[in-house]
C-alpha cells in the first residue's frame, strides 16, 4: 500500500531530518509512529500525505511513484488518505457538519447525496447534537472528534493521525483509541503519530520508532 | 488481550457495541441502514451550506471598500475627462461653424447697401448655410458695455457685422471662396474667420485633454495596484482555507474556482458601489440646475459636470475592469499559494 525505500529529506541546505527511512504500511494494518519531539514524526507524516517531496529515495503510494505525480493525481490519491492534524485545522466559519462534509464537497458531490452519511458519522463520534455548531464553540475533545470524522468521511484506505490524543484527557484518549481500533477492524490502515507511551501500551501494535531522523520498525 | 482488557475497563460496553455496529454500517456505505431511518434523515433539513470562502470577513469588507473607493475615483476621472472633451469639442465646433463679415464705414460708403451685398455674396457662396446682418439695435447692444445705453449707431463710425453660418461639412475652400467674392464685390468688407480664437481654443482643449488623460492613466495605474495589493492581502488572510482544501483532497482547479468566484463577487460589489456613486454624481450634476432653476452662471458652472453616454460607458468599463483585475489577481495568488504549499 505504502512503501518507503531509503528516503532522505532535508530542508534547503540544512542537515537531513530523515535518513535512509525504509518501511511499508501493509493493507489493514495498525501502527504507532513514535519518537521524541523534533525527531521527524510530523515530517514523515507530511511525506506520507504527499505534502512534501523527499530529497532522495523512493516513496510508492498505492503503487504510484510519489515523485512522478501530477498535482491533480496527487489530489486524487490524497482523497484515499485521511489525516487528522494535531491542530485540527477546522474552518471556523463552517459548522461541524460542513467541516466534516468538506472532503465530499470538494469532490463535487451533491449535499443531498451525503447528508445522511455525514449525520451518521457525526452521531458515531458523539457530535450528533453539535453538528450545527461552529468550531470555536466546540471543546478541544469535540474538535478532535470533528477532525477525525472529517478524515473518515471519505472512507480512506489509510488514516494518518498526528498526536490525536495530545489535547484530550486520558479518558477521552482511550475513547479515541477505541474509535481508531474500530476503524482498523473495518479494513482501514491506521498510523498514529504519538509520544504518549500510555496510549501505545493500551494496544499491542506495530511500532515505528524514529530518532534523530532514523526509523526503526518493531513488529 | 490488551485490547480486550482496555475495552472491558472502559465500562462502556453498550457504547462500544453501538460504535462497532455503526462503523460497520459506515464501512458498508450504510447499505443495511433502516430505510425508514434513512428516509427520515434524508428528509431532515440541514442548514444551507455556507460558501467555502467566507463572504462576511473584515478583510472582505475592507477589500470591497478599497475597490469601491478606487473605482469611484477612476470613474470621476473618466467622467471629468469626458466632460472636458465634450466642452472643448463644442467650443471649437461652435467657432468653426460661424464667421463674421465686417463692413467698415468710410467716405461715401453706403453701409446699408454694403451690408445687403455682403449678405447676398455670402449666401451665394457654397458651404454657407445662412447670413444675416446685425441691425442697429443689435449693434448697439454689442457696444452697450463700453458706450452705455441709447447709443445712436447711425451717427458713429463703428463697423457693422454680418453673421455667416457655415454648413457642418464646410471646408477651408468655403472661406477662401467667400474671401475672394467679398474682395471683388464688396471691397469695404473684411472677413474674420475666428482663426486665432479657434487655434487658441483647440490648443486649450488639447492641453486639457492631455492633462485629463495623464491623470486618468495615473488613477488607472493606482487603482490596479491598490486592488491587486488588497486582493493579495485578502487571499493571504485566507491561506488556512487554501491549505485545508488542499489537504482534504481538493483539486487545484476546484480551490482556484472557489476563490475566483468569491473575489469576482467582491470585485463586482465594490465596482458597482464605486461606479454607481460616480454615475450618480454626474447624473445629479447634470440635473441639479433644472431642479433648482439656477441662473445661467450657476448652470454654466455645474453644467461642466455633464457627461455624454461615452462617459457613462467609460465608468461602466472601468468598473468591469476593476472586477476582472480582482478576479485575476485572486486566481494568480491562489495558484502561488498552492505552489508554496507544495
Amino acid at each position: 500500500m505504502v512503501r518507503f525505500e531509503n528516503v532522505g529529506l532535508r530542508y534547503g541546505m540544512g542537515p537531513e531530518v530523515l535518513r535512509d527511512v525504509t518501511f511499508g504500511i501493509p493493507p489493514r494494518s495498525f501502527q504507532f509512529l513514535t519518537g521524541p519531539s523534533g525527531a521527524g514524526k510530523t515530517t514523515l507524516l507530511r511525506l506520507l500525505f504527499l505534502s512534501l517531496r523527499p530529497t532522495r529515495g523512493l516513496i510508492s503510494i498505492f503503487g504510484r511513484d510519489a515523485a512522478k505525480l501530477a498535482p491533480d493525481e496527487t489530489a486524487v490519491l490524497r482523497q484515499r488518505i485521511g489525516i487528522v492534524f494535531q491542530d485540527f485545522r477546522l474552518l471556523d466559519h463552517l459548522s461541524t457538519y460542513e467541516n466534516v462534509a468538506l472532503p465530499l464537497r470538494v469532490q463535487g458531490r451533491e449535499e443531498a447525496g451525503y447528508r445522511a452519511e455525514v449525520t451518521e458519522l457525526l452521531q458515531w463520534v458523539g457530535l450528533g447534537e453539535r453538528m450545527h455548531v461552529l468550531p470555536p464553540v466546540l471543546s478541544g475533545g469535540e474538535k478532535q472528534r470533528a477532525a477525525i470524522a472529517r478524515a473518515l468521511i471519505s472512507r480512506p484506505e489509510i488514516l494518518l493521525a498526528d498526536e490525536p490524543t495530545g489535547n484530550v484527557d486520558p479518558s477521552l484518549a482511550r475513547r479515541l483509541l477505541r474509535l481508531f481500533l474500530e476503524l482498523h477492524k473495518s479494513g482501514t490502515s491506521v498510523l498514529i503519530a504519538t509520544h504518549d507511551i500510555a496510549l501505545m501500551d493500551q494496544f499491542d501494535a506495530r511500532r515505528l520508532v524514529i530518532n534523530q531522523g532514523r526509523l526503526t520498525v518493531y513488529d | 488481550m490488551t485490547e480486550k482488557r482496555n475495552i472491558a475497563a472502559g465500562g462502556l460496553s453498550a457504547i462500544v457495541v453501538r460504535l462497532r455496529r455503526s462503523v460497520r454500517a459506515h464501512a458498508r456505505g450504510f447499505r443495511r441502514q433502516d430505510p425508514a431511518t434513512r428516509a427520515a434523515r434524508a428528509a431532515e433539513k440541514s442548514a444551507v451550506m455556507r460558501p467555502i470562502v467566507p463572504s462576511a470577513t473584515v478583510t472582505t469588507q475592507a477589500l470591497i471598500a478599497v475597490i469601491a473607493i478606487m473605482t469611484f475615483l477612476a470613474g470621476i476621472t473618466i467622467g471629468a475627462v469626458s466632460a472636458v472633451s465634450g466642452v472643448a469639442s463644442e467650443w471649437t465646433s461652435d467657432i468653426a461653424r460661424e464667421t463674421t463679415i465686417q463692413i467698415k464705414p468710410g467716405d461715401g460708403l453706403d453701409v446699408a447697401a454694403a451690408l445687403a451685398k455682403a449678405v447676398e455674396v455670402a449666401k451665394a457662396t457654397p458651404g454657407v448655410s445662412g447670413a444675416r446682418a446685425l441691425d442697429e439695435a443689435e449693434t448697439a447692444a454689442l457696444l452697450e458695455p463700453w458706450l452705455g445705453k441709447g447709443v445712436d449707431v447711425a451717427n458713429l463710425p463703428v463697423p457693422r457685422l454680418v453673421v455667416v453660418s457655415l454648413d457642418s461639412g464646410a471646408g477651408p475652400e468655403t472661406m477662401t471662396g467667400l474671401r475672394a467674392a467679398l474682395a471683388e464685390q464688396v471691397p469695404s468688407a473684411s472677413l474674420d474667420d475666428h482663426r486665432q480664437w479657434s487655434k487658441r481654443l483647440s490648443s486649450t482643449a488639447r492641453t486639457a485633454m492631455a492633462i485629463g488623460l495623464s491623470i486618468l492613466a495615473l488613477v488607472a495605474i493606482a487603482t490596479i495596484l491598490c486592488v491587486t495589493v488588497a486582493t493579495r492581502a485578502a487571499v493571504d488572510a485566507a491561506r488556512s482555507i487554501v491549505e485545508v482544501l488542499h489537504f482534504v483532497g481538493a483539486r487545484d482547479t476546484f480551490i482556484v474556482s472557489e476563490f475566483q468566484h468569491h473575489f469576482l463577487t467582491v470585485g463586482l460589489k465594490g465596482a458597482a458601489i464605486g461606479g454607481g456613486a460616480a454615475v450618480a454624481l454626474f447624473f445629479l450634476g447634470s440635473t441639479l440646475p433644472s431642479w433648482f432653476a439656477f441662473d445661467q452662471a450657476v448652470d454654466t458652472l455645474v453644467g461642466a459636470l455633464t457627461i455624454d453616454p461615452r462617459g457613462y460607458g467609460g465608468i461602466l468599463g472601468v468598473s468591469v475592469l476593476v472586477a476582472l483585475v480582482t478576479t485575476l489577481t485572486s486566481r494568480m495568488t491562489v495558484y502561488r499559494t498552492l505552489r508554496g504549499i507544495n
